[in-house]
């Protein structure tokens, strides 16, 4: 299949399609509202389930739900939403349950802002909901790697039998880029008789299964935290992903951004270096878990004096940056967060600020 | 001589935890009852509430999710979306169902969902202790209402039944007792009715329950059972509301 023009938007949507997701539960809101309007037209079309439910907090739980009885779901929301869903999202990894939820995130706190943020990273990343839990959180920078994300979210989110989440910002979603849908990351839904409660006549059993999260025995809850740990550890080991941008250069300054935000930083780095000024950037594609050893290596090299978090966010990332730098170099952060990006020339005079 | 009366398949051998004069081992009984004539164990996910019968699981054989709290019907819809063929039941008490969760209950209810609730009241906050809720009665005292539910403060006991039975889409809501022996037979008869409409693909069903709560009444099992037909029944009245015909 070629390449189509699409909005970022619809194309998450089909994605999920393509992937062989076909239940999806939404709320509106915007700067994604465009998701649910796409589905709400092609899940019929494909045989599947659309519903919007009365609030994100009962579509959380509709996810919760299906997925409990071993459905592929997914739903998509913003900020204030995400907020919403955030009880649920923490039953549903508690539970160990795989569900797929996308954050095309806006300006906050409280209502905040329509235009793209990228104000979320501590709450898709430390939390966000109650208890011990982790998200493994993926960041798109283009239309294009929100499909190909989209499409590995849930055999990942099955793998480990965990939430995971896309964090886009308003851009992403708003944006029209050309996307191709690959075939390799179709990927059929993995056998869930073990746990699932599908119902014992549909996995022709007389034991039956139990999707909780209440573990009132003190040994046990620890028990159960251990056993959650131990799958985050593992994401550590497996599933980091990331971008190196001009990092075979002798740089001077190392930029670590993602998403939206490091597209900007890409035409910086670019500009920089025709004026003589190498820069090099680490892009996180994954957040959780996050690039730590891929940051603290880069911040190794002889020539660079300093680590530049750059985010649309009062600073959030840059405490992850810090904590990869291990003290080695100075770690300073520029950003926005009203819903302007910052532009390429503002980039280029906050590192060089810096140095 | 045959054996005439026997434990429902579809419940545990466990004891219960609850109280010495509660319902709840009643309203389980009936609902394992109407699975097993019913056959349908093997395609039956039940939902277990927050509150006292969170533990309801441990006292039924097959398949269980638990909610959280109020929750119960968007994950009950969420099943019967993508899994129409499995038979689903929500089991809820009155701060779930008629508090926290009164938006998950009534839009279900009104997107017609097909699947069953139990809803039990007893007019009052049971497993965090005996709190205020909204079905508590006027003047009742709770340990956060203490000197009496008072309609200036907090409004009247909320009628579920009737609410839910307002709404203009089909369903069958009905409210029956557990507290005398012709109650619990009539309840049997509206749970399998429930039950039936669904496995007809019919429409959402809704069986209120009117029961005791000894222990947070402050109550013997006995005087409970005397409060409860002399102060709960006359304003929770029985009988049908609704009917999908």
């Amino acid at each position: 299949m070629g390449k189509i023009l699409m909005k970022g938007n619809e194309a998450i949507g089909e994605a999920a399609i393509r992937a062989g997701c076909l239940n999806y539960f939404a709320y509106p809101i915007t700067p994604q509202s465009e998701v649910a309007e796409y589905l709400s037209r092609r899940m019929p079309e494909v045989g599947g389930v659309f519903l919007q439910g009365e609030s994100e907090v009962a579509v959380s739980y509709m996810l919760f739900g299906a997925s409990a009885c071993g459905a592929r779901v997914f739903t998509t929301s913003s900020s204030p939403g995400i907020s919403l869903m955030s009880e649920g999202i923490s039953y549903i990894a508690g539970a160990q349950c795989p569900a797929v939820f996308v954050n095309i995130m806006r300006g906050g706190p409280g209502l905040g802002g329509i235009l793209p943020s990228q104000a979320d990273y501590f709450q898709s990343t430390k939390g966000g909901g109650h208890g011990d839990y982790r998200l493994l959180v993926m960041a798109p920078a283009s239309v294009q790697e929100a499909v190909e994300m989209v499409m590995l979210a849930f055999p990942l989110a099955e793998k480990y039998r965990n939430p995971v989440m896309l964090l886009g910002d308003g851009l992403i979603g708003q944006m029209m880029e050309p996307v191709e849908f690959p075939d390799h990351l179709k990927s059929e839904p993995t056998n869930k008789d073990e746990w699932a409660t599908n119902g014992m006549d549909t996995r022709g059993s007389n034991k039956r299964n139990l999707v909780k999260s209440l573990f009132l025995d003190a040994g046990k809850l620890n028990e159960h935290n251990l056993m959650l740990k131990a799958k985050y550890d593992r994401m550590k080991q497996e599933e980091i992903r990331y971008e190196l941008y001009n990092i075979e250069s002798d740089y001077k300054a190392l930029i670590v951004s993602y998403g939206t935000m490091s597209r900007v930083c890409k035409t910086s780095i670019d500009n920089m270096k025709d004026e003589g000024l190498e820069v090099g950037m680490v892009r996180p594609q994954t957040l959780f878990p996050f690039p730590e050893k891929a940051i603290y290596e880069a911040a190794s090299k002889e020539s660079c004096k300093v680590v530049v978090s750059i985010e649309m966010s009062m600073g959030q990332m840059v405490e992850d940056v810090e904590r990869s730098v291990k003290g080695k170099l100075p770690v300073r952060w520029y950003g926005k967060c009203g819903g302007d990006v910052p532009t390429p020339e503002e980039v280029i005079e906050a590192v060089k600020s810096f140095l | 001589m045959g054996k005439t009366f026997s434990k429902p398949e579809a419940l545990s051998d466990k004891h219960t935890h609850y109280c010495p004069g509660c319902t709840h081992g009643i309203i389980h009984r009936l609902v394992a009852e109407v699975i097993d004539e019913l056959g349908i164990k093997g395609r039956t996910v039940g939902i277990a509430p927050v509150g006292c019968a969170v533990l309801a699981y441990n006292y039924f054989t097959f398949d269980f999710q638990e909610a959280a709290h109020g929750r119960a019907p968007a994950m009950a819809t969420g099943i019967k979306r993508v899994r129409p063929d499995l038979i689903v039941f929500t089991y809820q008490g009155d701060g779930d169902l008629a508090s926290i969760g009164m938006g998950e209950i009534i839009h279900a209810a009104n997107r017609g969902e097909k699947f069953t609730t139990i809803f039990v009241n007893n007019a009052v906050y049971g497993m965090t202790g005996g709190q205020m809720a909204p079905t508590t009665m006027l003047g009742q005292r709770t340990t956060t209402s203490p000197f009496g539910r008072k309609v200036e403060e907090c409004g009247m006991p909320i009628k579920m039944a009737e609410l839910l039975s307002a709404l203009e889409t089909p369903g069958y809501i009905t409210r029956q007792s557990v507290i005398k022996p012709k109650y619990i037979v009539r309840a049997k008869k509206a749970v399998k009715k429930a039950f039936q409409y669904q496995l007809e693909g019919r429409c959402f069903s809704l069986v209120e329950v009117v029961s005791t709560c000894p222990t947070n009444w402050g109550l013997t099992p006995v005087q409970a059972i005397k409060w409860a037909e002399e102060t709960l029944l006359p304003y929770y009245k029985l009988g049908e509301f609704k009917t999908p015909e």
